[in-house]
């Protein structure tokens, strides 16, 4: 039986645990643009100690240093920072602008129906009626603002959400200029874990099932 | 049972369009005394102040949101038996089941319509 680290009483007598544990005391593995290097110089001094299962290991170790070399080369060739500094907020800026702008027509409309509500005090028979009801058609569909904002906030924490991942990739892989890490908050959890926003059509319960829901309740 | 419209109505919501709108909704079916909150911890402290015959409120505000409200209104013993109304975009199951728990009168989703607004105010302040 092969000896492993757990059977050798402390002592080491794998040469690739050796060879592993003497490039971890020269190497920094906080700074991951050693990892290629350090591979590659276990490698170079390794000819002869290794048999068939390890030779096969450490051709996965030295393909996994070529994968992250090229995913670092593909994620700095995205230009992330930009993401980071430019899009996602430029995105977020627009979408801020749609929920003034639609606050600043919602109000104008309703002001104008008010007026026509006011006007409608003198007129008399069939006609005073339909202008109600059309008033009224109006308010309700005015309520589309607060609903538009409302989606359009769930969009902008999702993105800022991929913002705080695109800055946790730059400095997991070690980009030039990255940030510092970005920690994930505490969950607590709270009154805002039912706060979801409205739902799409295909998701959402209308009036009638939660007329049903709170029927239940006896 | 006769309904009194003189009463007192506090609207909250975050949105001074959503107030607008159902403030001149209760306006058509004869609530001319409407006071306006923008957020729960507004609306509690007019709470305690004032005299109200109905809350409607919304949910999803800052920094008290509508479900902080009614389990404060619902834990004061002034308020605890105020006719209370959630308008709300949130319709998940988990939030009809979290109100209902928390005391509320009635649940209206938005959008809704003036109908629904109607006939949810005639069914609390009937039972109230």
């Amino acid at each position: 039986m092969r000896d492993t680290p757990g059977r050798s009483g402390g002592r080491s007598a794998d040469p690739v645990l050796e060879q592993l544990a003497e490039a971890r005391g020269r190497y920094s593995l906080e700074n991951r643009d050693l990892v290629q290097e350090v591979v590659t110089a276990v490698l170079t001094t390794m000819s002869g100690d290794l048999n068939g299962h390890e030779t096969t290991l450490l051709g996965e170790v030295e393909a996994l240093g070529r994968t992250i070399a090229a995913a670092k080369q593909e994620i700095a060739a995205l230009r992330v920072d930009d993401i980071r500094d430019h899009d996602i907020p430029s995105a977020t800026d627009e979408l801020d602008a749609i929920v003034e702008h639609t606050a600043v027509a919602t109000n104008a409309i309703l002001e104008s129906c008010e007026l026509l509500e006011g006007l409608g005090a003198d007129v008399t028979g069939e006609s005073a009626g339909k202008l109600q009801d059309a008033v009224t058609k109006i308010y309700e569909a005015c309520s589309f603002q607060d609903i538009t904002g409302q989606r359009i906030t769930k969009v902008v924490t999702t993105l800022k959400t991929i913002e705080a991942k695109v800055a946790q990739i730059i400095l997991a892989f070690g980009v030039q200029h990255a940030p510092p890490e970005i920690p994930e908050p505490a969950h607590v959890a709270t009154d805002a874990d039912l706060l979801h926003g409205p739902q799409l059509p295909n998701n959402a319960m209308d009036q009638s099932d939660i007329d049903k829901l709170l029927a239940s309740f006896g | 049972m006769t309904i009194d419209k003189s009463m007192n109505v506090l609207i909250v919501d975050d949105y001074k369009t959503m107030l607008r709108i159902i403030r001149n909704l209760l306006k058509q079916i004869e609530f001319n005394n409407v006071e306006e909150a923008t957020d729960g911890a507004d609306a509690l402290a007019k709470l305690r102040a004032g005299n109200f015959g109905l809350v409607i409120s919304d949910w999803n505000m800052v920094p008290m949101t509508g479900l902080q409200l009614l389990q404060e209104v619902r834990a004061d013993a002034r308020l605890k038996n105020m006719p209370f109304i959630m308008i709300t975009a949130e319709s998940k199951t988990e939030n009809v089941v979290a109100a209902k728990q928390a005391g509320v009168s009635n649940y209206i989703v938005k959008p809704f319509n003036a109908e629904t607004l109607k006939g949810k105010i005639e069914m609390v302040l009937n039972h109230a």
